[in-house]
Formats: C-alpha cells, structure tokens, sequence
C-alpha cells in the first residue's frame, strides 16, 4: 500500500522537479541546505532539489546518499560526503574538507526516502553522460516496468542521439506502458509493435501475459506478436542446435578420425585410440605448465607449442606400441583388440602414476575466451576454434593422402599389401607410418578436448566408444563418411537432448546405431568390390 | 546309457574339473562352518565369499568362451547379461527386505521411498517370489541376447563390428541404469540384503550354502559346454568359428547357431550373476561398465580359449591375482592386467592349458586335442 502511495507521489515529484530543470538552474547551494533540517520532508525537498540543479555534483551526492554516506554539520553549515574510501568531501564542490566538524551527522532517511532516492538515482543514470550506463538503466527499467520513471524516459528519449541507446529507452518505455493500467489503447498497442521488434523471450514474456489477459483491444495485437516473436525463437532455438551439434561432431571427428585411419583405412583396433587423446591433452598439460613457470609470455601461444609437440609425443608412441606389438598381430583383428586394451590400461595407469588421478587444469589462452553474438546466436570463441581446427586437420588429412607420396603408398598399402611391397613400397615402414600418423592426429585432438573437458586419466575412456560408433556409422575405409557420420551424430544428440535429457538421447543414438548397423553393417559409405570381403 | 553318455562328457581336465569343484562344494562349507576358529585350515566367511565370487566369475568366464572360443563371438557385453542377472536376484533380495528398510516400508525399498514413488512400478511385480524371480535371472539376459543376436547374426555383423556394438550395447545399459526413473536404484544400486529364502544372506551357512551351489551351478556349465561342444551342434559351432563362409555355403544356417550359442551363454551369464550378488552384497551400474566385459575376456584369453575347464581356471586366476594386487601393490594392478592383455595375446594365444598341452607335446608326441589344435584360428 504505501509503496503504492510512494510510487505515486514520486512521479508527480519526479516530473514537478525535472519539467523545470532545465529551466532554472538552481543553486546547488541553496538546495543542500535542505539537508541541514535533519527532518524527513525537508531532506525530500533537498533530494529533489538536488535532481533539477543539475550539476555536476549530483549523481555523487544522490549515491553517497543511497549508500548512507551523506553527512551534515548544522554549525558549519556544511553538507559532504564520504568517498567509498572513507575520504570526506564537500557536496558543493567535491573538494576536500580540511577540519571534520564536530557535529557531523549522517543525514537520516526512512523507507520512503530510501524509495525516493533509488528512483532519483535511476533518473540520474538516464540522464548519464555515459551511453553504456544509459542502456544499463534503460534496462533495469525494463525488467522493473516501474511507472514511475516514465516522465524521466520522456525526457531521455527526447535528449538521446546514440540510435541503440534510444531503441532501449524506447522499449524500455514500451514495458512500462504495457504494465500500467491507465496507458491508452493507442499508446498499448505502439508498446506492443516497439516490444514485437525486440523479439527475445523477456519480450515474449510480457507480451503472452498480455495476450493472456482479459479481452481488450491489444490482446488480438500482442497474440499476434507474442506467435511472431515465438516463431523467431524457435527458429533460433533450431540454428542454434544445429550450432552445438556442429560444435559435438567437430569434438566428435577430431577423436575419430585418427581412428578412421587406424581402424578405417589400416583395419587395425585400437583401444587404446583414447589414451593417445589423452596423451595430447596431458601434452598440453605440460606445456602450460612449462609456460607458467618459465616463460609466461608464452602463455597465449601454448596451443600452438602443444599441437605439433602432442602430434610427435603420440605419434611416437603410436609407432612404439605398432612395431612391439601391433604387427605381430595383423590378421587377427580380436587379438589386436585384446592387446591395444591392455596398452590402454598401461598407458592410464602411467598417467595416473605420473601426474596423479585428479583432474589437472589446461588453461584457456584469450582468442579462445568469451562469447560474440550472430544474431539470435551466441558462438563461444573456444567452440568455434575447436570446429575450424577440427576442419583444418581433416582437410589436412585429405591432402596429405591425396597428394603426397607417402598417401600415395599409404593408400597402394591398404588396398593391395603384397602387390605394393612388389612394387619396392616397404610396407613395414608404411604400417608403422600410417599408425603413427592416426596416433598423432588422436593427440592433436587431446590439444583440442583439454580446453573443453577435464583433463584426467580417464578422458580417453569417454571418448573411445563415441569414436567406434562415427567411423562404424560413417562407413570404414572412408574420411568422409567419418566426416558426415560425425556432423549426423553430433546434430542429432543436440536436437533429441531437449525431448529425452542428455542421457537418453545418448542412449537412444547408440540403439540407433546398433540398429542401423543392422541394416547397413558397413556404414553410411561402405567400401564397395573385393578388397572388402578379403 | 545316460551315465555313459555323461561319462563321455569327461575328458581328463573336465573330470579333474568337476572333482575339484564337487570336493570344493563339500569340504569349503565343513572348513568354514565345524572347524574351530584357531584351527590352521579353519576357512574365515570372508575367504569363503571371495572364492564363490570366484566361482561365479568362472561361470562367465564358461558361458563366454562357448560363444568365443568355441564360435568365434567375440562379445564384449556379456557383463551385461551378467549384471541382469545379478539385478533380478538384487530385485529378490531387495523385496525380501521388508519392513526393515530405514524407512520401513513393506513394499516399496528404501530409494524409491526416497524418490518419493508411490507404487511399486511394473517391472517390480512378482520379484518378491523367488521362483518368477529365478525365472527372470534366465529371461532377462535370454530375452536381450537373443534379440540383440537375433538382429546382429542375420545381418551377417561378425567379428570386430560385433564386438564393437555388443560393448555399445553394455555401455548403453550402464547409462540407462544409471538413470534414477529407470526404477533400479541408479547410481547406488540394490544392496543392504537381508534376507535369500528365509535364511540371512550375512550367516555363515548362508554363505557356505551358496559357495557350493555356485560349485555345484559351475560344474553344470562345464557339463552343458561339453556336452554341446562334443555333440555334432559343437561340431558346427567349430566349423562356422574357423570357415563362415564355407559353413554356410555347405547349408547350415550359421545365424541359428550362432544365435542359439549366444542366447544359452547369456543365459549362463546372467545365473553367474544372480548367484554372484547375494555373496557380494551388492550390484550396482559399475558391472555393465565394458571394461567389465574385456576382463572377462581376458580371463578365457589366460586359461585358454576353446577349453571350457581353461576358461573357469583363468577367471580364478586373474582374480585372485586381483584381490592380491589390489591388497598389496594397488598402484600396479593395472599395469599387470594390461601386461597380461598384451603378453597373453602375444605368447600366450592359447592360454595356460594350450602351454601345458604345448610342453605334453615335446615330452610325448601323442594325438592332438581337436579343440585345442584350433584356438590359433579361432575368431578369425
């Protein structure tokens, strides 16, 4: 009730005391000596006289009084304020007190005034010279839709030049109308087409109560806005599925497609495919720490170290574990399987050993930090990087089987092992290669998963079953399929998360997959001819 | 004729085997429950628990190795059909408790108290009467399997793509029972038994009880696994294991066999897991993890694949070198169950028993075991 009566009575004081502001420019002398009467009504009238002087002094003085910082001495007939650092200041001209008086006393206020002060601060703030504070307050108003702060919106609205700024204060503006009873129908409705143009969902908030409420002449209109603005949303709410989905297969193809050449292309298993994902992340790990310690300026690049060093680390343990035990063992696929596992508990148990089983923290360098806006969409800078890395290397991969020589006998390898070694390719040197090659992609991958998961001696473990299913689902033998299936999968566990939570969604695409392989036992892109059936 | 025919099923190690286990069955309980504590063999409740939960993993290790060694299924979700098992006997259990939950509910167990359920869901009913419930041990791992294998076999995925999406399948039930409205107590599992039959599952001879059954449920694997290895059945199993194509192309229906191995090793499976909970006390999403499963296989890998009586053996080995590792070198147990991976598949292709036979050999060239002879090929 009385904060009713306040709200009221504040806008009519409001508007009495800003109409003439500008008019007459009132001491600011005079007006704090209201301040001195240590009664509530004179300390009202000194509050707003203080509004309308318009000085320069006012914001400070109508903040320390918010905070209670605003003293009075009735003797020396001085009103000051202390600085949030204790400091004390003369509210005329901000200057410093050089004798504290002897009877300073904090100017009292009870809750009424309390109301009036926070409504004078958010007309000072409207009227700051500084267009980011502007909007910040134009904002609050908007989530407030406090009627009392309609004269000072008029007048801001009148006075604004920056055009975002004023877009702000006018939906601003359109919130408040839109919550108060006595507005017109005309004045409703042109709220209704101001908060229609903002279309995000507190919009749509205040536009379904509307459309929700009792049969008026705006309903119709903020219906037809409020399925407007929804529709807008969901589009949104659609791309930006698309987008994390995207953003799941990039993190999806960067740990598979090392496994698409080893498993894919060489026909090897390797369980312990994840460990070398962990490898490269404990690679980056190390690099940090090194960063850290020893040359801090580095910092920001330790990415770039980490990438091509997590290559080589993994890379050469690829080639380790592929010329001690891997080759013993070709042709006997379930053997490899077997064998490359316990290379997976080998190389967990090391890690645990070395670094300990907690998680150990990868910072992130700034260009991966913050977030910018797309529209209705909010892209993470660490995301984005990770997708265009993943497309980098995959692109990279392409290339380097396409194009270089050693693609080239990678490729006469897999598709005809005897005919290639007649031909002088030394196919011991090409397996050990081409294994090392996957291996190295798998810890480059780590470079990439440390900045979004946590670094522990199980990260691999997360990853390898998800990785089995991109490149048996894409079809085996084949980069692309690897490609698509992880794009297809990513996309298609961000749309079902919403419907069946994260961990139904998971498991309804492994049935799925299971399913599918069924149907397709060699993949979206199966190989084609005899070498399959070899 | 029957005496005979069960008698053919005993070679030498199956005979050794079964007398092994029967005199286990009969003397564990007596050095547990008539000796006195301060006698020197006196066997502590403890021990006893830890050798049926040897018994019960060496009941799994027998049903994978009739899929594995004997048809070259190489599954990697058989601790799947081993925790359904396990979680309809925890569903018995569980309903035996009683009003003697913490919150004393008479139907409902404690957790779905605590998740504020009202009634007993669907999947629940029936679970107090043991019979339904024993039932249920063999349907659910069956019923999974043979649909599981029923949609693999008859579209041909074989080899490393079975093993793949059978570790799918187990990793996609540990998600699911993780799930706290699947209804099985999620992340905690069923546990704080009272009660198998009447008689408390903590008691001494509740415990000697269900050592020698899990003997006596072992011993019944072996035979089942000899008599189907030895029948002509075995002998096709065998043939689609080394030559698939060729198999199929001489007439049989290799997918009927395949399926029908599959379905009876889960089945097997998930018996090793009911009879595994009420000794362990607990079942919980952990046993569908599928590093579960390749442990399980590694257990056959050790013993020797293709010898039923190899498989049990090496489940008894790795696990007790397990209890003993975690006991003393915790921080090593993993490095020496990766070096037993590797070392195994590299040395040791046919197992210990394939080594014994190996050594036989030199010593006295004699005839060659046909099952044996054949693990080098196997799961080609």
């Amino acid at each position: 009730m009385r904060s009713v009566f306040a709200r009221v009575f504040l806008t009519l004081s409001l508007v009495l005391m800003l109409a003439p502001a500008r008019a007459a420019d009132v001491d600011l002398k005079s007006a704090l000596s209201g301040f001195l009467a240590d009664s509530f009504p004179s300390t009202q009238k000194a509050i707003e006289a203080v509004v309308q002087s318009g000085s320069s002094q006012a914001p400070a003085i109508i903040e320390a009084l918010q905070d209670e910082r605003l003293y009075f001495a009735r003797d020396a007939q001085l009103v000051a304020y202390k600085t949030k650092g204790g400091e004390l200041r003369e509210a005329a001209t901000g200057g410093p007190v050089a004798t504290t008086p002897q009877d300073l006393k904090q100017v009292r206020l009870n809750n009424r005034l309390r109301g009036i002060v926070n409504a004078a601060v958010g007309a000072l703030t409207l009227m700051s010279s500084n267009p980011e504070r502007r909007r910040e307050a134009a904002n609050a108003v908007f989530k407030s839709r406090d009627a009392s702060t309609l004269p000072t919106l008029d007048s801001a609205i009148a006075k604004e030049t920056d055009p975002a700024t004023r877009t702000a204060l006018e939906q601003a503006r359109a919130s408040v109308i839109l919550a108060k009873s006595d507005s017109s129908d005309a004045q409703k409705i042109d709220a209704i087409g101001v908060l229609r143009a903002r279309g995000d969902q507190d919009a749509l908030a205040m536009l379904s109560a509307v459309a929700a409420g009792p049969e008026t002449l705006e309903k119709s209109a903020a219906q037809a806005a409020a399925a407007a603005i929804e529709t807008r949303l969901a589009l949104w709410r659609n791309l930006q599925n698309v987008w994390y989905g995207l953003s799941l297969g990039s993190v999806l193809l960067l740990a598979a497609i090392g496994l698409a050449i080893t498993f894919g292309v060489m026909g090897i298993i390797n369980m312990a495919h994840g460990e070398m994902v962990m490898l490269g992340a404990y690679t980056t790990f190390v690099v940090q720490e090194y960063c850290r310690t020893s040359a801090p300026g580095l910092f920001n690049y330790s990415l770039f170290i980490a990438i091509p060093l997590a290559f080589l680390v993994t890379g050469a343990v690829g080639v380790v574990i592929e010329r001690s035990i891997i080759r013993f063992l070709y042709g006997r696929p379930l053997e490899t399987l077997l064998a490359t596992f316990g290379v997976s508990l080998l190389l967990q148990q090391a890690v645990r050993t070395i670094f300990g089983a907690n998680n150990r923290e990868v910072g992130a360098p700034s260009f991966m930090s913050g977030a910018f806006h797309l529209g209705g969409l909010e892209i993470t800078y660490g995301r984005m990087w990770i997708i265009v890395f993943a497309l980098v290397v995959f692109a990279a991969l392409q290339l380097l089987l396409r194009f270089t020589s050693f693609g080239l006998r990678m490729r006469a390898v897999t598709q005809n092992r005897r005919m290639a070694s007649s031909m002088g390719i030394d196919t011991n040197r090409i397996d050990a290669l081409a294994f090392g090659l996957g291996s190295g992609i798998a810890g480059m991958a780590g470079v990439a998963l440390s900045q979004i998961d946590n670094v522990s001696p199980n990260l691999g473990q997360s990853y390898i079953i998800d990785s089995f299913m991109v490149v048996v689902f894409g079809g085996v033998g084949n980069l692309w399929g690897t490609f698509l299936g992880a794009a297809l999968l990513g996309v298609a566990n961000k749309f079902l998360e919403p419907f069946a939570g994260a961990v139904l969604g998971k498991i309804a695409l492994l049935v799925f997959i299971i399913l599918f392989i069924q149907k397709r036992p060699r993949g979206l892109f199966a190989l084609k001819g005899r070498a399959v059936e070899a | 004729m029957l005496t005979r025919r069960l008698l053919s099923l005993l070679d030498l190690r199956a005979a050794i085997a079964v007398a092994v286990l029967l005199s286990a069955a009969v003397l564990v309980p007596i050095l547990l429950l008539a000796t006195p504590q301060n006698f020197p063999l006196h066997m502590p409740p403890y021990v006893v628990a830890l050798l049926g939960k040897y018994l019960c993993y060496a009941i799994l290790a027998v049903a994978l190795d009739l899929v594995w060694g004997y048809c070259g299924i190489l599954s990697l979700g058989h601790g799947a059909f081993f925790a359904l098992g396990g979680y309809a006997m925890g569903m018995y259990l569980m309903r035996q408790i009683g009003t003697r939950g913490v919150y004393a509910n008479p139907i409902l167990p404690d957790f779905m108290v605590f998740l504020n359920w009202k009634a007993l869901p669907v999947t629940w009913w029936g679970f107090d009467w043991f019979p339904y419930a024993m039932l249920m041990v063999l349907l659910a791992p069956g019923v999974l399997a043979f649909a599981f294998g029923y949609l693999a076999f008859r579209s041909r995925v074989t080899g490393v793509y079975l093993s793949i999406i059978t570790q799918a399948m187990t990793y996609a039930l540990l998600l699911a029972f993780f799930r706290n409205d699947m209804g099985f107590g999620g992340n905690n599992g069923l546990t704080d038994f009272k009660d198998i039959l009447g008689f408390n599952v903590q008691s001494d001879e509740t415990r000697a009880a269900l050592f020698s059954v899990s003997a006596l449920a072992l011993i019944v694997a072996i035979l089942i696994g000899r008599y189907l290895v030895t029948s002509k059945f075995g002998k096709v199993l065998i043939a689609i294991r080394d030559a698939e194509s060729r198999t199929r192309f001489i007439g049989y229906r290799v997918e009927n066999y395949k399926l029908a191995v599959f379905t009876l090793s889960a089945m097997m499976a998930g018996v090793a897991g009911a009879l595994y909970v009420p000794q362990v006390g607990i079942i919980n999403p952990s046993e569908f993890s599928p590093a579960q499963s390749i442990e399980a296989v590694i257990w056959v890998a050790v013993g020797g694949r293709g010898t039923l009586v190899g498989a049990a053996l090496g489940a008894v080995l790795v696990n007790f070198a397990k209890t003993w590792f975690t006991g003393a070198l915790p921080e090593y147990w993993l490095f020496a169950l990766g070096l037993l991976f590797i070392l195994v598949t590299l040395f040791l292709p046919k197992g210990i028993l394939g080594l014994i036979d190996h050594m036989k050999r030199r010593t006295a060239p004699a005839s060659i075991d046909g099952d044996v002879q054949n693990g080098a090929t196997a799961a080609r």
